[in-house]
């Protein structure tokens, strides 16, 4: 099954190849195959299948991946934009909700 | 932090355990179980469909068992006992304040320092003999594998990313092919989703077509039959509108030209404007034909857009430039669309 992608080259996604240990822990966690290791050390090999969901971040203990962590939620931009932060899930992380009833 | 109450509908008892009794859980589901997931799917009482959080045993799990984690979203909650119909293990659920594994990750809730307190809250260490855990592989943005690891001594290991391979993980020694790491979106997914961005959209338009209808009834000089013309015509281009972008655009996903969402919409929307202009395209006055025209792609590409949110595969970055286009034509439409049919009252 040929997988849905979203737009070309806007993702914040970078490693730093000098401080991969090539664990694999990246290819482990990512749910959209954005990494590969063709040579001991991780690289990204589907930039723009990356939805900055921050999984490899949050578990690369060597600190080699960045990623401006956020969920694409059309919702949580304009509760944002509008300052809505009451909701739950449609809110952006930068936004540092007060978990409650929420919409998602 | 107290235990899960046993009094939930699904536990079935206790079992003893060195730290004390564990409500038990069945992997088949109830017809409560079932009629729960309906609502919720129709985006009924989403944000009250919890259990508890805390431990549970499903079946009669022995201190070898694995340890499941989850998210205390019911939803979640029943997928997983489900698919481990016909065996034993431990069900750690976490409070991730009823929303389920993926967004509570991406929150926060379903985290490092969650997991942490319910490992240590539960005493799971006196229950089972090993140090493993099993989580869903989308809780890996809310949690840091080797943190868990060196703060509590458990080793997390990541489950596949959809709770129905979980059977298969298991029997391979708790190993996850290449397919399970990746995180689709099938028609079957998507169609799954549409009631609820439906419930949404209808929770919206019914004040919006109620707004149309009076002010019609004003603007036509106290008339109700005008006013029921005109509020008859928006109530099929809101719900033309709303179908294209909220139920046509998420299952023809694949197929629809464009990358963004909001392009996708474009052509439904269009469709719409086309069907209603067949249907009303001689009993409206020519501005309030045209100010559907214009609209109804509005809504369409709103709408779809929206579902943004719902799918598996967009990012913030993504969104937010898709929005930058898509939002100011929106509201241009939007605003041309309002003038027009407002000025088609000008003629009474």
């Amino acid at each position: 099954m040929k997988d849905l992608t979203y737009l070309r080259n806007v993702v914040t996604l970078a490693l730093t190849p000098d401080k991969c240990k090539g664990c694999g822990t990246c290819l482990v966690v990512c749910p959209r195959a954005v990494f590969a290791m063709p040579n001991g050390k991780a690289e990204i090999a589907n930039r723009d299948a990356c939805i900055e969901c921050g999984a490899c971040v949050k578990n690369c203990s060597f600190g080699a991946i960045t990623v401006k962590v956020g969920v694409g939620c059309a919702a949580a931009v304009i509760n944002s934009f509008l300052g809505r932060k009451g909701s739950c899930c449609c809110t952006l992380p930068e936004d540092d909700p007060s978990c409650g009833p929420g919409c998602c | 932090m107290s235990p899960p109450r046993v009094d939930q509908s699904f536990v079935h008892g206790v079992i003893e355990t060195p730290a004390g009794p564990v409500p038990r859980v069945y992997s088949f589901l109830t017809r409560d179980d079932r009629l729960g997931t309906i609502k919720v799917r129709l985006g009924i009482g989403r944000m009250s469909y919890t259990v508890d959080p805390g431990l549970y045993a499903l079946r009669d799990p022995l201190p070898d068992d694995p340890v499941f984690v989850t998210a205390n979203y019911k939803l979640s909650f029943d997928k997983l006992r489900e698919a481990l119909s016909g065996r034993n293990g431990w069900i750690l659920v976490l409070d991730t304040k009823g929303i389920n594994v993926w967004c509570a990750a991406g929150k926060g809730t379903f985290g490092t320092e969650e997991l942490l307190l319910r490992i240590s809250a539960c005493r799971l260490g006196e229950i089972v003999n090993h140090r493993t855990l099993i989580l869903p592989q989308l809780s890996a943005p809310g949690v840091a594998a080797f943190e868990v690891k060196r703060r509590s001594g458990f080793s997390a290991l990541w489950g596949p990313v959809e709770a129905d391979h979980i059977p298969a993980f298991l029997d391979s020694g708790l190993k996850a092919t290449p397919a399970m790491r990746i995180k689709h979106f099938p028609i079957a997914e998507r169609l799954v989703l549409v009631p609820v961005e439906l419930m949404g959209a209808i929770k919206i338009g019914i004040p919006i077509l109620f707004a149309f209808f009076l002010i019609s009834f004003f603007l036509s000089g106290i008339s109700l039959h005008a006013a029921i013309q005109s509020g008859l015509n928006a109530l099929l281009a809101l719900f033309l509108g709303t179908m294209a972008g909220a139920v046509c655009t998420p299952l023809f996903l694949p197929w629809l030209p464009g990358k963004s969402f909001a392009a996708k919409g474009v052509l439904p929307g269009i469709a719409g404007s086309l069907l209603f202009f067949l249907v009303c395209g001689n009993s409206a006055p020519a501005l309030e034909i045209y100010a559907w025209l214009l609209l109804i792609p509005a809504i369409s590409t709103y709408w779809a857009m929206n579902f943004t949110g719902s799918s598996t595969f967009t990012s913030l970055s993504g969104v937010r430039k898709e929005m930058a286009r898509a939002v100011p034509l929106q509201v241009a439409c939007g605003i041309v669309g309002i003038v027009l049919w407002f000025s088609s009252f000008l003629a009474y």
